[in-house]
């Protein structure tokens, strides 16, 4: 697995620049400039290291689960139109989603740097329990930064990341969510960068980061193609993720960008609708900008003011996306539609009952857009699911939304 | 000459470093935000940095982040912004806008450019734009003759610091320390090491931000550099007053003493023969 990790781009993006096409880039301050430059000589070297390579496939090996099943939904498949659809279980690694895999790659490559300390934002706190996970395995100190709004309604994750040893700070300016706390994690980072890296959590942010993070999750799109093959004998016609920042996205497209029969669909938090205020749908109701040191498609006023995203799913709350999913949206290799909020709790609900499996939220986005697909593609048609995520962080959640009473302990 | 030229001109004339002041449009209100830099300017200050409110700004402390938070909740536009310049160039002071670049990227940098040049702006602080990234800027700040100032920061490496000395008209801001701006009970001693590796790159005057708060850090900087640019304490001695007229002399009073301390530095520099 060592030796595909290149294999399956013979036009690399980004450029030496850091761009895809016009989006990317770096626009920080230049007192993170040298940061910037030494991390990513440090990811080239070391993602060119085959003892490197052999220590991230070691632990997801045997710390994260890996290779995450597939599985075979028959039952859902069903509701989709009869079409074949196929779950890559993400939601099956160590920590309960795809993140465990860039964190991996990240906390190794902070100690290969000689940094002790990393810092990290999270939105639901997915990112911020991967973080302080890997932190705790690799003996790094860990600080987590995350929006006052998330600190409330994430209690539990908060909890998690404590109890690994973590420090999470909640972030009061601003909108108090995801966007904010990446503001306040650049704050530190700059102040701190010889002992500190920043443990970005996406396909976001400024040179490396959309490009190293999307090489640590391209594990999800090898295996999940190899897995494919083995169990039908041909590619899938379609694949499909949800899309916040776009991390298990990019992971699971990567290994089929050369694919021209393979179809990319990307599903959106649609919040309450793309027509109205209440979304985070950036690349089908945004556009072009730069945020967080990135330029790619985000949701903004007239001003360049960026407008507050809106989701149920915390983890797609997010009023930007990394920049090579606006470079595959306008070159039209993928394709990105929205999901509502309504659409996404039915699909949770369906899988719930049909496969026996709670999804995150987020990825209940992912198998709204499959039984969408399928029912456009029909019966002969196999779909690919990133199962990005497990539901247990959510439950609280979707009982609110079903109207389910919880007996409440300690709240 | 250029009329930012001319004041730091005037000030090597008189052995003193110029004084730069910042204060964001739009704080607290549109009117209050001019009558401010207006007590600024009658107090000392030679430069006015009007700050365009942004809703992510990264590169900002606690107290800016505050001030540019009230200051968008008070519906400041960009059309604000230029309202503001236009009044600041009315008391004289050389008019430069401090902006993250989205806001201009949005509105489109030629027109940006061509708006700020109408309102009688002198140049543009663009504190998360790298010469890098800098093409259609360059070429709309060339067009209406707009000073561009790029910042160096004590991690920028020989290489950068050129990069960027080349890049910038009107002044290259150092930044003085590895943070966001606030004020700081010292000035950290890599800004005095920064002007000295970027004199080498730039014949431009060399101006320092970030953490200085009053007249006694105001001298000691001044020793070495040809600015002194002073923001989060002026928001600061305003936001901690209970009403806007206490506020606002707060602020001139901070100014009178920031203008003391640029011209109280005590020896001058070598390079003054130099320029």
């Amino acid at each position: 697995m060592t030796e595909q990790v290149f294999a399956h781009r013979p036009d690399p993006q980004p450029d030496a620049t850091g761009h895809f096409g016009k989006f990317g880039g770096r626009f920080v301050p230049e007192a993170l400039m040298a940061a910037l430059d030494e991390l990513d000589g440090a990811f080239r070297d070391a993602w060119s290291d085959p003892e490197f390579i052999a220590e991230y496939n070691r632990l997801q090996r045997t710390y994260t689960g890996r290779p995450s099943p597939l599985t075979d939904a028959t039952r859902l498949a069903e509701a989709a139109g009869g079409a074949r659809i196929l779950l890559k279980r993400e939601d099956l690694n160590h920590t309960g989603s795809h993140k465990i895999n860039n964190v991996i790659g990240q906390a190794l490559l902070t100690k290969r740097m000689g940094k002790t300390r990393v810092i990290a934002e999270t939105g639901a706190g997915q990112h911020g329990v991967a973080t302080a996970t890997a932190a705790a395995l690799l003996g790094l100190e860990c600080v987590i930064y995350m929006g006052e709004v998330d600190t409330a309604r994430q209690a539990l994750n908060v909890a998690r990341m404590e109890l690994l040893g973590a420090t999470v700070i909640p972030v009061t300016a601003g909108s108090r969510t995801l966007k904010d706390a990446i503001n306040e994690a650049m704050r530190d980072w700059v102040t701190q960068l010889d002992t500190t890296h920043y443990l970005l959590g996406t396909v976001a942010g400024p040179a490396p980061f959309p490009e190293m993070v999307r090489e640590f999750h391209a594990v999800i799109g090898d295996e999940a193609r190899a897995q494919t093959l083995e169990l039908t004998g041909k590619l899938p016609d379609a694949v499909a993720a949800c899309v916040g920042g776009g991390s298990n996205a990019i992971g699971i497209f990567q290994a089929f960008l050369e694919d021209p029969d393979v179809a990319l669909y990307g599903y959106e938090a649609g919040g309450e609708g793309v027509h109205t205020p209440r979304h985070a749908a950036t690349l089908t109701g945004g556009s072009v900008g730069v945020l967080h040191g990135t330029r790619s498609y985000l949701l903004q006023d007239e001003d360049g003011q960026t407008i507050e995203s809106h989701s149920i799913s915390a983890g797609l709350d997010y009023p930007g996306v990394g920049p090579e999913h606006a470079f595959l949206r306008d070159t039209g290799r993928a394709t990105y539609e929205s999901v509502t909020d309504t659409e996404a709790m039915d699909a949770f609900a369906l899988l719930c009952r049909t496969e026996g499996i709670i999804p995150a939220i987020e990825s209940a986005h992912a198998i709204a857009g499959a039984v969408r697909l399928g029912n456009q593609l029909g019966p002969n048609a196999t779909i690919l699911v990133n199962l990005s995520g497990r539901g247990d962080k959510d439950v609280a959640t979707a009982a609110d939304w079903f109207g389910l009473t919880i007996e409440s302990s300690s709240e | 000459m250029s009329r930012m030229a001319e004041v730091f001109a005037a000030a090597r004339a008189e052995e003193r470093a110029v004084l730069i002041g910042y204060m964001p449009a739009g704080y607290p209100t549109l009117a209050g935000s001019i009558a401010l830099i207006e007590t600024m300017v009658e107090n000392g200050v030679d430069i006015v940095e009007v700050g365009l409110p942004y809703s992510d700004p990264l590169m900002d402390g606690p107290v800016i982040q505050l001030a540019v938070s009230k200051a968008l909740a008070e519906g400041t536009k960009i059309t604000d912004v230029m309202t503001t310049v236009e009044a600041t160039a009315a008391t004289g002071a050389p008019a430069l806008v401090m902006s993250y670049w989205n806001p201009i990227e949005r509105h489109g940098p030629e027109q940006f450019a061509a708006d700020l040049e109408a309102a009688g702006g002198t140049g543009i602080i663009t504190p998360d734009l790298t010469p890098e990234e800098a093409g259609p800027w360059m070429a709309a700040t060339d067009h209406h003759v707009l000073d561009r100032i790029f910042l160096v920061a004590p991690s920028s490496t020989p290489e950068r610091i050129q990069l960027v000395c080349r890049a910038s008209s009107g002044f290259v801001y150092a930044a003085s320390t590895m943070g966001v701006t606030g004020t700081r009970t010292s000035v950290s001693v890599k800004a005095h090491d920064l002007v000295e590796r970027t004199r080498g790159a730039t014949p431009l005057p060399i101006c320092v931000g970030l953490g200085v708060s009053n007249g006694a850090q105001a001298a000691e900087v001044a020793e070495y550099a040809d600015g002194v640019i002073v923001g989060s304490a002026f928001v600061s001695a305003f936001e901690k007053q209970d009403n806007a007229a206490d506020g606002v002399h707060a602020v001139g009073a901070l100014a009178a003493d920031l203008a003391a301390g640029v011209r109280a530095r005590a020896r001058p520099t070598e390079r003054l023969e130099m320029s």
